[in-house]
């Protein structure tokens, strides 16, 4: 695993080639501008349901063993 | 029932609605092929046959395969991942219930590599699917099984999703036709997510018709999914056989080195074709495109290391029981993710890192600027820009699954739209040693109508025999 990735960074540095003095980065592609809605509130999927494909649950929530201390 | 299976999906819904031909016999007939898979192509396939299509319903009932990456009520859908194995969501994705809405019901869902993450199916956790050109053969990836039920008709179209090129090199290295719409085009509320800023999902086709009468019922903004938009114009079926006035561009940078040489002589066809039909075509430079691969491999591995984190255990899927909470999370992510998918999260994890985010994940999010400058420069002289899909025809099972850079390269020529956020099209343009070439039609953001319209002319022209369908 490390040799692979050793090569794939050797390609990623690559980019360190480049002059991208002054560019600004892209983080969102497609032009759009913030849109706004009314904070309605509407049907959400029931608890029981969302907690169908849990592993464990207890007391209408997830159930994990203790984080130990 | 064999001239059933020879329709186009578009053909086949007009029939239905015609009332010429009956959707369920339709679906049983794709049923059975489907469950005769030999390919692997098939994750889960319906038992059930839907209620019929209604009498106006635009996708007449034609059954439609399913990426596992899209979750799907009820259904299995587990991103062919053991991590999320059994799991079977409680909500629809947007762009499957927008189609079954249109008429298209849920034939079953389609073997990929795991989480999206591959470009020959071999990262499935449930197994390789074989090209059905040749079984010793990659049918691409991510969306492999969409591409070889179809190329095989074992469904008369589907739906991938394309981050690097995972919905048109798997479409070209089986013979088919496949579009990745522009960034925001179409929903990916319910689609399992890998890199949010380039993710988008769209067809996989026999035809371009059939990729045009899909992706109408797709796209179009939805409030669960703040980056979707609202499309422009409708999505039209195209029918013009010219491209009288149309201007191509070909940049040399994606053409030339590291494209095999059968690829390019149909890639040279092709432009020849163009300039038969009445378009022009022209050199584009798009000088920073050879950097596109070394960008996505920073910016993809870092957003799904983030995305993956949400797998650990607690809400869906199989958990290791041992110990305490954190022997929880570590033992189920060791067994459930496989080999690259673990391989992008270290990636991923190392370039958002402290110290190292601006060398690596900064640097990239620049190079995606330039990577998008020059297309929009390119797109000041030319209306589309056309290069070969896949750099080589469909490689051997097990050629590059011991060498990560090697696979990666196999996105070469399809990386830099996603990183721009503009849609493409491929369709096959040949065959080289007896295997489907496929060729990119590339336009400006929200140009689909454009691509679809020259993509349709192409593919007059060329002529392109599908593989024939086996028996099962």
């Amino acid at each position: 695993m490390s040799g692979e990735l050793s090569t794939i960074l050797d390609h990623i540095e690559k980019i360190g080639e480049l002059d991208l003095e002054g560019v600004a980065p892209t983080s969102h592609v497609i032009e759009v501008e913030n849109v706004l809605r009314p904070d309605e509130p509407r049907p959400s999927i029931p608890r029981e349901r969302a907690l169908e494909q849990a592993p464990d649950t207890v007391e209408g929530g997830f159930r994990v063993p203790s984080p130990g201390t | 029932m064999t001239e059933l299976l020879e329709l186009s999906a578009a053909r086949a819904a007009e029939l239905v609605r015609a009332g010429e031909v009956s959707a369920g016999e339709l679906f049983a007939l794709y049923r059975d092929r489907a469950r005769a898979d030999e390919l692997n192509a098939f994750l889960w396939v319906a038992d059930e046959t839907p209620d019929p299509p209604a009498a106006d319903a635009p996708l007449g009932g034609v059954p439609l395969a399913v990426k596992d990456l899209f979750c799907v009520e009820g259904v299995p859908s587990m991103a062919a991942s053991r991590i999320l194995e059994g799991y079977r969501p409680p909500y629809t994705a947007t762009a499957v219930e927008r189609l079954v809405s249109a008429g298209a019901p849920v034939l079953g869902k389609t073997n990929m590599d795991e989480f999206a993450m591959g470009s020959s199916n071999e990262n499935s956790g449930f197994g390789p699917v074989r090209n059905p050109w040749d079984r010793d053969r990659v049918p691409g990836g991510s969306s492999g099984g969409s591409a070889a039920a179809v190329a095989a008709g074992l469904a008369p179209w589907a739906i991938g999703t394309d981050t690097g090129g995972s919905i048109r090199q798997p479409a070209s290295l089986c013979g088919i036709v496949g579009m990745k719409p522009t960034y925001g085009a179409v929903s990916r509320y319910g689609m399992i997510a890998f890199a949010s800023s380039l993710d988008q999902c769209g067809p996989l086709t026999r035809d371009v018709t059939d990729a045009a009468l899909l992706l109408k019922h797709m796209v179009g903004r939805d409030r669960c999914d703040s980056t979707s938009l609202e499309f422009p114009e409708p999505i039209e079926l195209p029918t013009e056989e010219r491209l009288d006035g149309v201007r191509f561009g070909v940049p040399p940078e994606l053409t030339g080195e590291g494209v095999e040489a059968g690829v390019r002589e149909v890639f040279d066809r092709t432009v020849a074709l163009v300039e038969e039909l009445g378009g022009t075509v022209e050199e584009i430079a798009l000088p920073h495109s050879p950097h596109g691969i070394a960008a996505y491999y920073v910016l993809a591995p870092a957003e799904a290391s983030a995305n993956l984190a949400r797998y650990d255990g607690v809400r869906y899927g199989p958990r290791a029981r041992n110990g305490d909470l954190l022997s929880l999370y570590e033992e189920t992510r060791a067994n459930g993710f496989g080999a690259e998918v673990k391989r992008r999260i270290m990636l991923g994890t190392y370039a958002l890192s402290s110290g190292y985010y601006e060398a690596y994940y900064g640097r990239a999010q620049r190079v995606r600027t330039k990577i998008a400058d020059d297309f929009r420069n390119a797109f000041q002289r030319v209306d589309l820009v056309l290069t070969p899909t896949s750099p080589t025809v469909a490689f051997k099972l097990g050629e590059r699954v011991h060498d990560p850079l090697a696979m990666y390269l196999s996105d070469y020529c399809t990386v830099p739209m996603p990183l721009a956020g503009i849609p493409a099209i491929s369709i096959p343009g040949g065959l080289s040693e007896g295997l489907p070439v496929g060729i990119q039609v590339a336009g400006p953001a929200f140009s689909e109508n454009r691509i679809l319209t020259a993509a349709f002319a192409l593919e007059q022209a060329i002529g392109f025999e599908r593989r024939p369908f086996d028996d099962v």
